[in-house]
């Protein structure tokens, strides 16, 4: 499988050093490994879900409770959870770690995937969510440590777009 | 079975646990038989509730965490039940009070007024615990065994489409989540 194990790997190491302790996710291809590595991690919980929405509601009652989390999904999972997103997390100042694999951006080849990349950033920038990417394992821990410290600052969600040069090894 | 006294009947074993309600006649009902900061009141984000119990539940084993949920809510985010039965934490339970109704935005009939069965979805979804109950006297002991078993349980209770006239409070929402959440750093 072409998606990069020694990325996810960092991905996953540099989320482990900001305290997270749970991690929710739907399956998609790009997050196989980060999956499968907070599966095998016996410190960490690993909620699978049906939905993205969900997850808004697993982190909203980790924080509450005192538990780090950060999600893991694809930009169509973000899309799907915009409500929670904006009923749940601003409107109770919920802080989220949002890792979002971005699909088809240049580069994509699954058809169905071209939709959603053209969106995702206006979306984001519509709901006020600050974002950056994640495309060079250079700047992965440091960028992953400045996404949870705003977050938990603001209490309020922030994005991280998990993209095809970090992501997908050709 | 009125809401409002099934919430009174069990409002001390309430007292000691952690508590999400989801919003409209629940979260006015509670809060009319005292708010205490261990109660959380989720007033939007229809479906949630159940997702926020599930995440502090398996953030904080040692508590009892109790949903209070609705028809429609619960309606609007099936998958929850599939996830709740996954990871089954022993510490959680799902009340879903099923009015058959939306009562809040005029009282339209949801599906469980036409045959659907939330506890049968719950079992169907791997609930290790479900029940269905329609009178006060078997809610409470249905409830009671609940907290007892430590096993996850769904727990719908049949309640009259009746609520308070406002859902409105003076306890403003910001103030329930700070307050809440220092709460359960202390417990």
């Amino acid at each position: 499988m072409p998606v990069s194990v020694r990325n996810s790997q960092l991905i996953y190491d540099s989320l482990k050093a900001c305290g997270i302790r749970m991690f929710s996710a739907l399956p998609e291809t790009w997050l196989v490994h980060l999956i499968r590595m907070a599966d095998e991690d016996p410190d960490v919980h690993m909620v699978r879900l049906a939905k993205e929405e969900e997850a808004i509601g697993i982190s909203a009652g980790a924080h509450l409770a005192g538990v780090k989390s950060a999600m893991l999904m694809q930009n169509h999972g973000f899309l799907a959870s915009i409500n929670g997103i904006v009923s749940l997390a601003h409107l109770y100042r919920i802080p989220l770690l949002m890792l979002v694999s971005y699909r088809g951006e240049f580069g994509e080849r699954d058809p169905w995937q071209t939709e959603g990349g053209g969106n995702t950033e206006a979306l984001l920038q519509a709901l006020h969510i600050p974002f950056n990417r994640l495309d060079d394992p250079s700047h992965v821990a440091h960028r992953i440590r400045q996404a949870q410290t705003l977050a938990e600052a603001s209490l309020k969600p922030v994005a991280l777009l998990l993209c095809r040069d970090l992501m997908w090894e050709e | 079975m009125l809401r409002i006294d099934a919430l009174q009947s069990v409002y001390p074993q309430l007292e000691r646990c952690v508590v999400v309600t989801i919003m409209g006649a629940v979260s006015a009902e509670l809060q009319s038989l005292g708010h205490r900061p261990n109660f959380f009141y989720l007033l939007h984000a229809m479906g949630l509730a159940s997702s926020m119990g599930l995440g502090i539940a398996l953030s904080r084993p040692e508590l009892k965490v109790v949903v209070l949920d609705g028809d429609g809510s619960i309606l609007m985010n099936l998958g929850s039940l599939t996830t709740m039965a996954r990871y089954r934490p022993h510490n959680l339970v799902h009340v879903v009070f099923d009015n058959e109704s939306l009562l809040s935005v005029g009282g339209f009939p949801t599906a469980t007024a036409t045959g659907s069965d939330i506890a049968v979805m719950a079992q169907g979804a791997g609930i290790p615990r479900t029940a269905t109950v329609a009178s006060l006297d078997d809610f409470r002991t249905a409830f009671d065994a609940a907290l007892a078993s430590n096993q996850l349980t769904t727990l719908v209770a049949k309640v009259e489409a009746k609520g308070p006239p406002i859902f409105l409070t003076d306890l403003a929402m910001l103030e329930n989540r700070f307050q809440f959440q220092r709460h359960l750093r202390e417990m």
